[in-house]
């Protein structure tokens, strides 16, 4: 009995003492993995607060746009234009979704907009698979200058190696974060998204297009999944099983709520780190495969006792 | 039209002008539901109108209709000379129609300075990159849209919420920062849907005053509801009573009082 415990809350913390160097690789791998959560809740989570709809679509889009700019370069378009060309068609698909699906669902249920998304993630997974076709593609990285290679330190005598993908992908990821945020704060157009996450009635009453607003939220969103894409294509390669990974996104937005941006963030770091943690110390007890599963075992025991999340807004109902 | 040019003078010595705008016999369905039955009024320039009538006379509706979130099935709205093509509420706050409503709708998430900037969301007109960089022209832009809304949340006497989040305040403070979100869109014609609702007596006199003020010192034209008449009579030029969506009078508040259709509507019937 005592050895079982000392397995549990001993030998793992032992074993991260006494081997520093194999510890940071773990924390940086689970970091990596972790900004990229974080980018895919960071699209849910646009989309959640400018208009109420959990965007079900949101995995699939990721999957759609890293297609459509390996697509574009394997017809010979250089790669630079094919990931603008990309953009396009990621503003088009912002400005479709509004067209067609939110403009004539207003003020309907959530759960009828739920459903939508959930037909518009079967049309993209079509689509993309009529277009594209369903094998693995591989990502465009060096056409995009994304470095490759690795770099190793050696802190304590040990060994830790960084992939330059994975350094370039948190880089990016914290760029995009940054512009993001300054995006919302500063501008007009930013003022205007947190009016109408605010209020509908009162963003219409001082001239906000609600309509423009959807299109700008889903093209941010597109743009956000364009990014997870081209970086979790570069570490793995593009195909449809991606979209798995993006419902790693869930138990994220649980854990930082749903309508917070620094809540995506925090929530995604703390999945990725906690689940590498868990994995390489405590993994073996269990026979290993925790990582698939961690997320979702955090997520429930949130649920139980803290269902706004780390950030999320209390929900008070008046009675 | 030729009334329109012509205007009057108040007891008090305050000239109102022409029409601004005018119902033109607005009749508003809601399936089987006749909410606004035929009624036509006007608002003149720099007058306060008042829209009274009991609980479920169509008051709010008409806001609505004028406000654009409602499209009456027949009738005219004329705005400034114009009819009014069926338009977006949004398209209409472009005209220079402010409102508020009923059950405050602020941005609770921003601070006081916040939500009445974005009143000024219309005015700023610089591209989205200067405004990341704060540089320049964009920067001197929101400096002097700032400066105007200070000038307002002064007016109003919110300073000392200034920055304070807009959810945890009070209701009577939360009404007065929707005034002046409402006021910062520099309105043609402000609509006000309920201004002292739920208020004590304090601050129903304190409201008051504001709308008063308003008037008075940036000659904002104010069409008001309220279903409380005490409080109409002492601040409405005009007023146009409403009762199961129909229209049972027009005029000033004295000759309002004394018809005999208002008083029945308010007191009830003998019979």
């Amino acid at each position: 009995m005592g050895s079982f415990v000392y397995s549990i809350l001993g030998d793992p913390f032992v074993q991260m003492w006494q081997m520093p160097d194999f510890f940071i690789q773990v924390i940086w791998e689970g970091f990596v993995s972790g900004v990229l959560y974080a980018l895919i809740a960071l699209g849910f989570v646009l989309i959640f607060k400018a208009s109420g709809i959990f965007n079900f679509a949101q995995g699939i889009m990721v999957v759609f746009s890293g297609l459509t700019l390996v697509g574009l370069h394997a017809l010979g378009v250089p790669a630079f234009i094919a990931l603008f060309t990309t953009l396009g068609v990621m503003y088009a698909l912002a400005f479709g979704v509004e067209r067609l699906v939110l403009r004539n669902l207003v003020n309907q249920p959530d759960i009828i907009l739920f459903m939508a998304t959930i037909g518009l993630t079967n049309i993209l997974i079509g689509g993309g698979q009529w277009i594209f076709g369903s094998e693995t593609k591989s990502m465009i990285t060096t056409e995009l200058l994304i470095p490759t290679g690795s770099s190793v330190w050696e802190p304590n005598g040990g060994l830790v190696i960084f992939q330059h993908i994975d350094i370039a992908a948190a880089i990016i990821a914290a760029l995009l974060i940054v512009s993001l945020a300054l995006f919302f704060s500063k501008t007009k157009i930013g003022r205007a998204l947190r009016a109408v996450a605010d209020d509908h009635q009162a963003s219409l009453s001082v001239g906000i297009s609600l309509n423009q607003i959807w299109v700008i939220t889903w093209f941010a969103a597109g743009i956000v999944a364009l990014v997870a894409g081209i970086m979790w294509g570069a570490r793995s390669d593009v195909s449809f099983s991606l979209q798995i990974i993006a419902l790693k996104a869930l138990p994220v937005l649980v854990l930082g709520g749903f309508t917070s941006v620094p809540g995506a963030i925090v929530g995604g770091l703390i999945i990725g780190i906690g689940e590498k943690l868990f994995e390489i110390y405590w993994g073996p007890l269990l026979g290993s495969g925790v990582e698939g599963w961690f997320a979702y075992v955090i997520a429930l025991v949130f649920l139980v006792f803290r269902p706004q999340g780390l950030f999320g807004e209390k929900i008070i109902e008046r009675v | 039209m030729k009334d329109q040019v012509e205007g009057y003078v108040t007891d008090d010595g305050r000239h109102i002008g022409g029409i601004i705008m005018e119902m033109k016999n607005i009749t508003l369905r809601f399936g089987g539901v006749i909410a606004i039955h035929n009624v036509s009024f006007d608002i003149r320039e720099g007058e306060i109108r008042a829209i009274i009538g009991p609980n479920g006379a169509g008051k709010s509706s008409m806001l609505n209709v004028i406000n654009g979130f409602y499209h009456p099935q027949e009738g005219e709205v004329w705005f400034r000379g114009n009819k009014r093509p069926s338009m977006k509420p949004y398209e209409i706050a472009e005209q220079g129609i402010a409102r508020t409503f009923q059950n405050i709708a602020l941005f609770k998430g921003m601070t006081t300075v916040e939500n009445v900037m974005t009143g000024r969301q219309l005015m700023l007109k610089k591209n989205f990159l200067w405004q990341l960089l704060r540089v320049g022209p964009a920067l001197e832009e929101e400096v002097e849209h700032r400066r105007r809304c200070e000038e307002i949340i002064d007016f109003l006497e919110i300073q000392a919420i200034r920055n304070t989040p807009v959810g945890s305040l009070p209701y009577g403070l939360q009404k007065r920062v929707e005034l002046a979100r409402a006021l910062a869109m520099e309105p043609k014609l402000l609509l006000l849907d309920e201004p002292m609702a739920g208020m004590n007596v304090e601050e129903k006199e304190d409201m008051s005053r504001f709308i008063l003020d308003v008037n008075d010192q940036y000659g904002t034209t104010i069409a008001l509801i309220e279903h409380d008449m005490s409080v109409v009579m002492d601040l409405a030029d005009r007023v146009v009573v409403l009762d199961y969506g129909k229209q049972l009078a027009d005029g000033t508040p004295d000759e309002v009082q004394k018809d005999q259709a208002v008083i029945d509507a308010y007191l009830g019937v003998e019979h």
